[in-house]
């Protein structure tokens, strides 16, 4: 990247060059932007909704940050959800980059954490703990990478619409989760809530060092750094995100369309049982029906707001772990619904479609407008 | 351990939080750390006809006790996030006393958060706590509603004209079956030709496969309906419109069905959290556990209903009575509905242990676990 600047050039060049990376920072500021406005928004719709209720958009807004953000505990709490919402936000924000709207994620997260929950049993206190997990974390990795893979596949050799096959297949996994935890997996002695046997307290993962938060978060955070620069800065990121624009014109360029599909299908399915694992070996401690929480779906509104940028989607995650935490004390306090906080997160994601149409329409951040104008 | 309102760590954690909210400065967040503050925790909405509603109501005893606050927080799912809003209600507005009012809280989350806050009492609805194996500051409560259910069985063996009686069930887990085993039994004990049928759902809360649980049951022939799920309300509207008799569960649903209810298994936790709340008045530690049915008015059956013939009414109030007494509902040996024998002994006391653990379908019972 430094390499051009090196080399002696002209004042032309040196000023072409200073005018792209401007142009670079001003797409840049659009994309932060727009969804900012977006939120900021969202807000003030959800503070005319709460006006109208008799309640005060001031308190509102000032128990999300307490709960969320104001004490250390906030923060542990805001961290511990946002953890399985990053990896989430990556299994619909990787497909989504070839132009594919997976929503299934919840279903992979389901199988891969019942996967791991399953593998585990013959294994509990008599394998060492480090081979278990490791067999766990490839249990769960597979069963997403497949579950996704599967629906990517459709998509490519059948046309079968991925939003749709993706959903179904969520409903399914959930199904089999039931169906084995309920049968043939049951743990005989917890007779009240069906569940695989536990890993045990001691075989599970720890908190990290300082912080109330387990492991998951950090290999969330890495997990969406990781694919950032896989996205961004290899070949394969790069034939993706060409197959995105244009599928048709991916294929005439020779690019592997359909291995595409399938492969980033599968990384999606990847992250989701990632999450299952985590919630398995750090949450619960085993597989049941607490499993399919709903971190999925949320996920694919935080992956819509960070634009299905991987490493925008740490802060917003962040900021809807945060809301999510907040809930429970605005409940309390303002004797507000729980399902305030989900039409919060609806409107959000209304607002943020609609502002879709504002990419190219600021002047401020589009100076190729401007040139060809002037 | 003493029930301790004032202990310096939840006073610490309660004045750093309310500190925290005045420095950011919103003073009305910050609130003045006195008294006993209780927070609840429900899994699902709180106006739900069902188990949650039991509870909210109930709550009004603990309201009106002098110096208690209660924090409320509903649909709450049982994952790390109720771990969570436990710390959030001790860390951020001092509670106290944590009821966690659904059976998954328990393990491993509640366990977890009485091992981090010692200090805070914390106290769960389900008969999980057992001494020594949990902490100290955790504890279970619990009220057997199978007795209720037992007397529903009386009622509807004597108003059954076709002898078949229908049971909507979620899932089959121990406490569910026993409360189905309870219903046949009950009959049984008035109308030896009464039987009963299940259809399990599979979830607590699918309200649409209720509804057809509730037409095939009908269809095959039962004239009184009655479930196990987290809302009745389906079930018992279905019963009405479809002109037949049904029995309640959980909390009242007598005003949902004018002309057919007859009467309803309730859970009393009001009992319990009196108890609690006496405890509170007088700054004595609530007790660890505590559980009962009739014997300890721990719960109830709903005032009959129009559904309600005399005969069946008199029997009932004739098995309220017996169950007071602690009389045994279960005559032994008896029999699955596979024909092994299940409970060897002549009799068991109703809070004989290994009843907690039912899994079977007792004779008597069209339907099947598996």
């Amino acid at each position: 990247m430094n390499q051009p600047v090196s080399i002696p050039a002209g004042p032309a060049a040196a000023g072409r060059i200073g005018r792209e990376r401007l142009a670079r920072l001003q797409r840049g500021a659009e994309a932060v932007a727009i969804p900012m406005l977006a939120l900021v928004i969202s807000a003030g719709l959800f503070s005319i909704f709460l006006l109208i209720l008799g309640k005060s958009p001031v308190q509102f807004y000032s128990l999300i940050w307490l709960g969320g953000f104001g004490t250390p505990f906030s923060w542990s709490n805001t961290l511990l959800r946002a953890a399985p919402l990053m990896l989430m936000a990556l299994a619909v924000a990787i497909p989504a980059r070839l132009g594919l709207t997976m929503i299934g994620g919840e279903g992979a997260l389901v199988l891969g954490g019942f996967a791991a929950a399953a593998i585990a049993v013959p294994l509990i206190g008599t394998t060492n703990p480090v081979l278990m997990h490791a067999l766990m974390l490839i249990a769960a990795m597979g069963i997403g990478a497949i579950w996704i893979g599967i629906a990517g596949g459709l998509r490519h050799h059948r046309g079968v619409n991925e939003t749709i096959s993706t959903l179904l297949l969520s409903y399914i996994a959930i199904a089999i989760m039931n169906f084995f935890v309920e049968g043939a997996l049951r743990d005989p002695a917890d007779p009240n809530k069906p569940s695989t046997r536990a890993i045990g307290s001691e075989a599970m993962i720890g908190k990290m060092p300082g912080i109330d938060v387990h492991w998951g978060l950090a290999v969330a955070v890495l997990a969406c750094i990781l694919l950032h620069v896989l996205m961004q800065r290899t070949t394969y990121g790069f034939a993706c995100r060409i197959a995105g624009g244009n599928a048709r014109a991916a294929l005439a360029q020779g690019l592997p369309v359909g291995k595409l599909i399938v492969s980033a299908s599968m990384i999606a399915g990847l992250c989701a049982g990632l999450a299952g694992y985590f919630e398995v070996a750090a949450v619960h401690g085993k597989a049941n029906a607490s499993l399919a929480a709903g971190y999925g779906f949320t996920g694919i509104l935080v992956a819509f707001l960070a634009r299905h940028n991987p490493l925008a989607i740490i802060p917003v995650a962040i900021l809807f772990g945060g809301i999510a935490a907040a809930g429970g004390i605005i409940q309390r306090r303002m004797g507000l619904p729980d399902a305030s906080v989900l039409l919060l997160q609806g409107m959000t994601f209304l607002v943020l479609l609609a502002s879709e149409t504002l990419y190219g329409r600021f002047r401020l951040f589009n100076p190729a407008a401007r040139t060809e104008r002037t | 351990m003493p029930f301790d309102c004032f202990s310096r760590r939840s006073f610490l954690q309660g004045a750093a939080a309310g500190t925290a909210a005045a420095a950011l400065g919103f003073p009305n967040l910050a609130r003045a750390q006195s008294g006993v503050t209780i927070g609840i925790v429900y899994v699902g909405p709180k106006d739900d006809f069902g188990w949650n509603q039991a509870h909210a109501v109930s709550i009004g005893v603990l309201k009106a006790t002098p110096g208690v606050k209660i924090i409320e927080e509903e649909n709450v799912p049982e994952t790390a996030a109720v771990a969570k809003s436990m710390e959030s209600m001790i860390n951020l507005e001092g509670a106290n006393l944590i009821l966690a009012t659904s059976f998954g809280y328990f393990n491993p989350f509640m366990v977890d958060v009485a091992k981090k806050y010692p200090k805070v009492t914390l106290r769960h609805a389900a008969p999980l706590w057992e001494k020594g194996k949990h902490p100290d500051n955790a504890g279970s409560y619990f009220g057997y509603l199978d007795q209720a259910h037992y007397v529903n069985g009386v009622a509807a063996g004597l108003s059954t004209r076709t002898n078949k009686i229908g049971f909507v069930a979620a899932k089959p887990i121990s406490s569910v079956l026993r409360n189905i085993n309870s219903v046949l039994w009950g009959a049984r004990s008035v109308n030896p030709n009464a039987t009963l049928q299940v259809i399990f759902t599979g979830d607590w809360a699918l309200p649409v496969r209720e509804a057809e649980a509730a037409n095939a049951l009908i269809g095959a022939g039962c004239d009184i309906l009655t479930c196990h799920v987290d809302s009745p309300k389906v079930v018992i509207e279905t019963a009405e419109r479809r002109g037949i008799r049904s029995l309640g569960h959980n909390a009242s649903q007598a005003p949902l069905a004018p002309k057919g209810f007859i009467t309803g298994a309730e859970y009393k936790w009001e009992t319990i959290y009196r108890i609690f709340a006496e405890a509170i008045a007088k700054g004595q530690p609530v007790p660890n556990m505590v559980f009962g049915g009739y014997d300890k008015d721990m719960v109830r059956n709903t005032a009959f209903g129009a559904g309600a013939e005399e005969p069946a009414r008199k029997a009932a109030e004739a098995a309220i009575a017996d169950l007071k007494a602690n009389k045994p509902i279960i005559r032994g040996p008896v029999k699955d509905n596979k024909g092994n024998v299940v409970l060897p002994n002549a009799s068991y006391d109703n809070f004989d242990r290994v009843l907690d653990g039912m899994n079977f379908l007792a004779e008597g019972v069209v339907g099947s676990i598996t």
